[in-house]
């Protein structure tokens, strides 16, 4: 894991870069891409099918390997359950990334693009990530609690 | 035309980089849990507190996402082109709701849209669809409903 941050930070770059030579970090471009009724802008459809093919053909060669070249193992995501958790939580993501146009990815890059405005969405969505916390401690929205109370 | 090729060679680097997170550290290139991981961590309120490695790929991550945008002000002059025009009201909304449900959904655009679809992860598919469509129906109630 040694040379581990440095391939972290250059796969950092080439991800902005994508974002950037897209159109993904501009929310101008995110929110016409997003509004179907108006002006419509689906180039952005383009940059997902792009993303997901390259990343799809590129898992399957990396995860040939025994492991990584940097790390003891892969961690690949195992749960294969559609929860409430889950849908909620990416609805209401999603309400948020279509009020502003901005999602995570592209909002660290805006910092230096943008930064009066990146500043304030950045802060907000620190707060908003402590209290989806919070929310997930609390089991609201877990199958299992709400099966325990029937 | 040029939009769709910037798209198809920028989704392709998007594509490359989380390859690059898979091939070399075994981690799938979540940007909202890599940020709420490294929150957490600084917070201290973690249960599963990972090692101090684990805080520096993030922060590494996070650095780069941020220097590209950076590098191109540096050697351009000016930032690269981009249009900001929700109110400081809107973008607070925004963060709150983009925080916490990436939190609550267990992944973002690039987790789930980018990294999950190319693991046919049924739940990343489903939250896509989820995220896409509530996406599509706040942008036309802000555009066209409320007159924007």
């Amino acid at each position: 894991m040694r040379y581990g941050p440095l391939l972290a930070f250059v796969a950092g770059v080439t991800f902005s870069l994508g974002l950037l030579i897209s159109g993904m970090a501009d929310p101008a471009k995110v929110l016409a891409f997003l509004d179907i009724a108006g002006n419509w802008d689906p180039s952005l459809a383009l940059v997902m099918a792009s993303a997901v093919t390259i990343n799809f053909i590129g898992l399957r060669i990396v995860t040939r390997r025994a492991r990584p070249l940097l790390a003891e193992a892969f961690s690949i995501p195992a749960r294969r359950d559609l929860d409430r958790e889950l849908i909620a939580g990416a609805a209401v993501f999603g309400v948020g990334w279509g009020l502003a146009g901005l999602c995570p990815g592209p909002a660290i890059a805006a910092l230096a693009i943008a930064p009066g405005s990146a500043a304030i969405f950045v802060g907000a969505m620190l707060a908003g990530m402590a209290a989806g916390r919070a929310i997930k401690q609390t089991g609201v929205l877990s199958d299992r609690r709400s099966a325990q109370h029937q | 035309m040029t939009d769709a090729l910037n798209a198809i060679a920028g989704g392709a680097l998007i594509g490359l980089a989380a390859v690059m997170m898979m091939g070399g550290i075994g981690r799938v290139m979540g940007v909202s849990g890599i940020i709420s991981a490294l929150l957490n961590e600084r917070i201290g309120a973690g249960q599963h507190a990972p090692g101090r490695s684990d805080f520096i790929w993030r922060a590494a991550f996070v650095a780069g996402v941020f220097a590209a945008p950076l590098g191109h002000l540096v050697l351009i002059g000016q930032p690269p082109a981009a249009t900001f025009d929700a109110s400081p009201g809107v973008l607070v909304l925004a963060g709150l709701l983009v925080g916490a449900g990436a939190v609550v959904g267990s992944g973002c655009t690039s987790g789930h849209g980018v990294c999950g679809i190319a693991r046919l992860s049924a739940r990343s598919t489903v939250a896509t669809f989820a995220f896409m469509s509530t996406g599509i129906a706040a942008t036309f109630l802000m555009r066209h409903a409320f007159g924007g």
